[in-house]
């Protein structure tokens, strides 16, 4: 506590005067230091010269730190301010940053590529629907949808059937067995599409009749006496061999959610109708299957979803050829490849307006569950 | 409840079961042990033969050798074929740790602080933002990568770790405050407010109190982002483009595709590379990443 001295209180206001100067500085000096020295860390490590593993080291320190470093200098900034600024500005650092980039990297792209659908080739010239018109009668896009609906139906279905299969089944064995037999189905979700391509080309692999077939698919076929075939070329089939490599990835998705769906049900729901006589059939159809409909449908749309924008795999595997087209690989082509970016904007727009219903279904899922949000 | 009587249906359950597991297990288990077996044998002879005829098998790391190496290693002359001393993907394993890593790392932070905020802290248009991020979750990156590209070429940041960062955790982001923001929201009131009481900052509590709190849910998140950054090819292809020097292990594994195309031996090795950091984190934390699943498995 100051004196109330004339003397005493005008060296507390000198003091104070070059203490707010003195803070005045910090408050300008940290934020310039800290902005300088993350850009001289960008510039570095823009010009790499450095061993690639030195290298590796620098940017993963530098991305990661500079992040937390910026968040430490808002708080120490925040902190340095008045009570009244400090709460409104609060909000502003904890939820501003991510916010900023949600819009930077999906809200303002929605309403650009939007636009840019109803630009020409190199976005100069408004040609009205054009693009649209292309995207919707086009032949390759013809075929891209009719695959698309194909990728759907059988991938999707498959993908559900099997996951809900495997986890009612396994569900009645002992747990460590269906743990492990749970990890099998689930392992191929921690693979990337691309390796699961290479994984089934080699599967399909095909050499000419009387080579020995390395391939298991076609080396099974020539022990039965088949023909080997090119599996990948054979129209329109090969669709069939390319969604079997999405239903392998996916299969292990839908069975552990519905695993866990089916954990939730009352043991006592499941007695009662044993009781009643009913045998495992009726309990699966009849109490089962009906007590997780919205985990079914759930897990249905967020599989629906992956499937729509089904790319890697016929990336790697057809290129899109052979009659595999599909509306993501099409996309990449008419963007990455023949720089058509009206009609890649009108596909990506006609990709999210076929997304939106799932879409809305989830959100209305999200509504029902977040009552707690007010 | 379970009756320990092995009856007919029962075995037939078991049977089906194990069927099925073989059946997802055989492709990888081909693709293993082909990277084990020296290339003619490869490409002779089916890779099942090992287990019918034990005896003959012969394995060889040398597979593994060729891919990695970047033509400077002498003892691989007269192993190496032409055209294949310089796949090098050491260097792409640099290059996907060099992206994962800080492409899983930045969105957690930022989440967090975002779930924080939108959990704890009371501002205008709270409700409408979070809706906001909610519905956004399911707008396909296929809408963003154009506009976002454009961007990066003006502001000379195209090819740059820190472009491929960027995209990533923007399009991560929306999940990645989802699901923090349930559990976040779920942490007891009075164990916050007394922290305020205490006269400790909103910065203070989330670092002392909320983060520790959290860290299944970030473990949980971390590795689906982790997962999906490390197995992603279209963002890289667009955004790191395709200056071999800075290509991940699944671009360089598409150019495989291209360049070997029917020489096994090096294609089963090479993705057999791809896939050893996942299936480790998937094996070591599988409990997390099950977790993670359930919590919310719309993803952009």
């Amino acid at each position: 506590m100051e004196k109330s001295g004339e003397k005493d209180y005008s060296v507390g206001v000198a003091q104070r005067a070059s203490a707010n100067l003195g803070r005045a500085l910090v408050f300008l000096l940290v934020p310039v230091v800290t902005f300088v020295a993350l850009w001289q860390g960008f510039l570095f490590l823009r010009e790499n010269t450095a061993p690639q593993w030195i290298q590796m080291i620098m940017a993963i320190v530098w991305g990661v730190g500079g992040v937390a470093a910026l968040f430490l200098v808002a708080d120490f900034l925040l902190e340095q301010l008045p009570t009244r600024w400090k709460t409104h500005l609060t909000p502003v650092i904890f939820v501003g940053p991510a916010l900023a980039i949600l819009g930077w990297f999906l809200v303002m792209p929605v309403v650009r590529t939007l636009y840019m659908s109803f630009l020409d080739a190199s976005s100069k010239k408004f040609v009205g629907l054009d693009n649209f018109a292309y995207a919707l009668t086009n032949s390759s896009m013809l075929e891209a949808f009719r695959n698309n609906v194909l990728w759907l139906v059988v991938g999707t279905g498959f993908s559900v059937g099997f996951g809900l299969s495997i986890a009612l089944l396994a569900d009645r064995t002992h747990p460590r067995f269906e743990a492990i037999i749970e990890s099998l189905i689930f392992l191929p979700l921690a693979i990337s599409m691309v390796g699961a391509s290479v994984i089934w080309r080699f599967v399909y692999a095909f050499q000419p009749a009387g080579a020995s077939q390395v391939g298991v698919l076609n080396a099974i076929v020539t022990t039965f006496g088949g023909e080997p075939q090119a599996w990948l070329m054979l129209k329109p089939l090969n669709n069939l061999f390319l969604i079997i490599v999405l239903i392998w990835l996916q299969t292990g998705l839908a069975m552990v959610i519905l695993s866990s769906a089916i954990k939730g049900i009352p043991a006592e729901l499941l007695e009662a109708a044993r009781m009643d006589g009913a045998n495992e059939w009726q309990v699966v159809w009849n109490i089962a299957i009906p007590y997780i409909r919205s985990t079914i449908v759930g897990t249905s749309t967020v599989i629906l979803i992956l499937t729509l924008k089904v790319f890697d795999t016929v990336f790697t595997m057809t290129g899109g050829n052979y009659g595999t087209q599909v509306i993501a690989n099409q996309f990449y082509v008419e963007m990455f490849r023949s720089f058509q970016y009206g009609r890649g904007a009108a596909i990506a727009v006609v990709l999210l307006i076929a997304i939106v219903p799932a879409a809305w279904y989830n959100l209305r899922q999200f509504g029902q569950q977040s009552e707690a949000f007010r | 409840m379970k009756t320990k009587r092995l009856s007919v249906s029962k075995i037939l359950v078991y049977t089906v079961l194990i069927l099925i597991a073989s059946l997802w297990t055989v492709p990888t288990l081909g693709l293993l042990v082909s990277s084990f077996r020296p290339g003619e044998d490869v490409t002779n002879s089916g890779w099942w033969t090992v287990f019918q005829n034990p005896a003959k098998a012969k394995l060889t790391l040398n597979n593994y050798r060729i891919v990695l190496s970047n033509g400077q290693d002498p003892s691989l002359e007269g192993v190496i074929k032409s055209g294949e001393q310089n796949i090098n993907l050491s260097s792409a394993v640099l290059n996907s740790l060099t992206v994962t890593i800080p492409a899983t790392v930045i969105p957690i932070l930022l989440a967090a602080f975002a779930a924080y905020g939108f959990a704890w802290i009371r501002f205008p248009g709270r409700k409408y933002f979070f809706l906001i991020v909610v519905a956004i979750q399911v707008v396909p990156l296929q809408i963003a990568l154009i506009p976002i590209l454009r961007d990066y070429i003006q502001l000379k940041l195209n090819g740059t770790w820190l472009a491929i960062w960027l995209a990533h955790t923007g399009f991560g982001l929306p999940l990645a405050i989802y699901i923090l923001y349930n559990y976040i929201n779920s942490v007891p009131r009075d164990i916050l407010e007394s922290a305020f009481m205490d006269g400790a900052s909103h910065f203070t509590t989330f670092r002392v109190l909320v983060l520790p709190l959290s860290v299944p849910v970030l473990a949980s998140f971390g590795i689906l982002q982790f997962l999906w950054v490390w197995n992603d090819l279209l963002v890289a292809l667009v955004f790191l483009g395709a200056k071999p020097e800075v290509a991940v292990l699944t671009q360089r594994l598409v150019s495989m595709v291209g360049t070997y195309g029917d020489r096994w031996y090096l294609l089963t090795a090479g993705a057999f590379i791809s896939m050893i950091l996942p299936l480790f984190v998937f094996f070591s934390l599988q409990r997390y990443l099950v977790r993670g699943l359930l919590a919310g498995s719309v993803k952009g």
